[in-house]
């Protein structure tokens, strides 16, 4: 089972191609560089280095959300590209869901943070569960955007030592320092950002379950309206 | 010689098109997908609504351009795809689907200019228009007066200073009550106006004979509701409508017309969104007749934005071995002739 996967939710652009159990290859880059110019040179290079048969390719898994608006449509339209052309499916994985595996196999719980500015963060908060085969990631809250002090309500409601990662913490770190009740700690910069790796280890769990989409059918979640559509709902409810 | 069939993609504002053109002249298919129910509600297009609506459209939007024509992507020799100017997320969703087809398929990847297009729209119907010749192109967010010297070779004589004459159009159809989009409104109602009721300034720029200000144009137009309003007499709607019109269309005239002569050219085109007005193309085609000029224009389904002409512009860069690399990026305010 071969997956190309995606990410470029945030101000990380990464993509990897990974095998069953084994990540044949992994390109990611923090970098303010627009991931419309990085993404795909970075595809063709691990494609290239690894001499991929793109004919060997099974299934396309792309980060859908939350994160950059911008940032998710490049990622689906280049998954969907992808897709179209070579008629196969595209794995949906959560934003979020995908940066908690980066975590993979934690006894603490795990909560992603990603700005979504207006004092927002993109979130969700985690558990692993072991399983037959190793760890199921549970979701204690489901990919939402909701401002930092409601975030760390819930953590401390949860009351249970806490994993914060995500482009989220440098922005609000003295705000999570300052309201966390429950031990927590920060992961480390090798494991705090998006990796295209964790989307497709994910992505073959899901697919494994029969959860995929064709290239049609994919489009990202932003889980947020536009902000015409947010101020036209507005009006209309006044 | 092979024949060469190119898949052309176009997603630079609110409408989801793509296009297989044989050879640059050819238009093997055409879909366009229009968002414009949805933007009227706006009053305008939004970006962001039109960026996630390319999203969901793109894909059945290509596949149908490919069944029409009766093809896969393997019997397509390029793709080709607008990267500017335009809505840079609008623009991003074409881009990176392209870039993407392109990789997966081993096909080049063409990135064409927008305007480029438009002009190029031109040679679909007219198979033995060739450069040189001179353009005006006039839509929504544009209006330029172009020497087109060779297929891919520009000379802009002259631009906006301000608004697009297309803009015009939707300002002042907003304030008369028409709503959005204003062109096709305003083109109509005219009809049953007097051009000549109403004395509307032809805005010149100094220094400049062919740059375009349609600002001032607008503001009287304001300022004329207003004060037929603050005295409280009603004013005619079409002879507002057909006078406003009349004052655009005559500048345009009289510019191109100079630029034809200036430039000694025997050819003349029109292209871009506006070039479906009816008062343009009567003027345009009435003026060129007087002097002699060859006058082009496209049919109005290839005037609106559409991949069609996308892929005729896109032809000749084929034939100059002009690919562009996987990091061709969105640029939103592109000039004609950069690269």
């Amino acid at each position: 089972m071969k997956i190309i996967a995606i990410d470029s939710s945030g101000m990380t652009a990464s993509v990897a191609i990974t095998e069953d159990d084994i990540t044949i290859a992994e390109y990611s880059v923090n970098y303010k560089k627009t991931h419309s110019q990085t993404l795909l040179p970075m595809l063709d290079e691990v494609s290239k280095m690894t001499e991929l048969d793109l004919n060997t390719v099974d299934a396309i898994a792309v980060a859908k959300g939350p994160g950059s608006f911008t940032g998710l449509r490049i990622g689906s339209a280049t998954a969907k590209g992808l897709g179209f052309t070579l008629d196969k499916p595209i794995i949906e994985v959560y934003t979020t869901d995908a940066l908690a595996y980066n975590m993979y196999g934690t006894d603490r719980i795990v909560c992603p943070l990603m700005d979504a500015r207006r004092e927002q963060v993109y979130t969700g908060i985690y558990r692993f569960k072991r399983s037959d085969d190793g760890f199921d990631l549970e979701t204690l809250l489901k990919p939402s955007a909701l401002p930092v002090e409601e975030v760390v309500k819930k953590i401390n409601e949860l009351n249970e030592p806490v994993i914060y990662l995500g482009d989220g913490v440098p922005v609000y770190k003295d705000k999570f320092d300052a309201l966390t009740c429950v031990d927590h700690v920060y992961a480390p910069s090798h494991r705090n950002r998006q990796s295209a790796a964790s989307v497709g280890a994910l992505a073959l769990k899901l697919y494994k379950a029969g959860r995929y989409v064709s290239s049609d059918d994919h489009v990202p979640e932003y889980l947020r309206l536009s902000q015409a559509e947010r101020e036209r709902k507005e009006k209309e409810d006044t | 010689m092979k024949d060469i069939n190119i898949l052309a993609i176009e997603s630079s504002c609110d409408e989801t098109a793509a296009s297989i053109v044989r050879n640059g002249r050819t238009v093997l298919s055409n879909v366009i997908s229009s968002q414009i129910d949805l933007h009227t509600l706006y009053g305008g297009v939004v970006p962001e609504i039109a960026s996630r609506k390319h999203t969901e459209n793109i894909n059945p939007v290509v596949r149908e351009a490919l069944s029409t024509a009766g093809m896969k992507l393997s019997d397509v020799d390029a793709i080709a795809v607008t990267y500017g100017p335009g809505l840079v997320g609008a623009l991003l969703v074409g881009v990176s689907f392209a870039k993407a087809v392109s990789f997966a398929s081993g096909k080049p990847l063409i990135g064409v200019h927008h305007i480029e297009g438009h002009i190029s729209a031109n040679y679909i119907e007219n198979k033995d228009l060739e450069p040189p010749f001179i353009c005006l192109v006039v839509s929504g967010g544009h209006s330029h007066l172009v020497k087109v010297k060779d297929y891919g070779e520009y000379e802009i004589l002259g631009r906006t200073r301000d608004d697009a004459a297309g803009e015009a159009f939707d300002k002042v159809a907003r304030a008369i009550g028409l709503g959005y989009p204003g062109g096709p409104k305003i083109d109509k109602v005219s009809k049953e106006g007097n051009p000549d009721a109403i004395a509307f300034p032809r805005a010149k720029v100094e220094g400049s004979v062919y740059d375009f200000s349609f600002s001032g144009l607008k503001s009287a137009v304001l300022n004329y509701l207003n004060q037929c309003e603050m005295k409280g007499e009603n004013y005619v709607r079409a002879d507002v409508a057909a006078s406003f019109q009349k004052a655009v269309v005559d500048v345009l005239t009289e510019h191109s017309m100079t630029a034809i002569r200036e430039a000694g050219m025997k050819k003349f085109a029109l292209a871009g969104g506006v070039a479906s007005n009816s008062a343009l193309r009567a003027s345009m085609e009435e003026a060129c007749a007087k002097e002699g000029i060859a006058f082009f224009k496209p049919s109005p389904i290839l005037c609106t934005d559409n991949a069609a002409m996308i892929g005729a512009a896109a032809y000749y860069e084929y034939l100059k071995g002009n690919f562009s690399t996987y990091d061709l990026n969105a640029v939103p305010a592109l000039k004609l002739g950069e690269r």
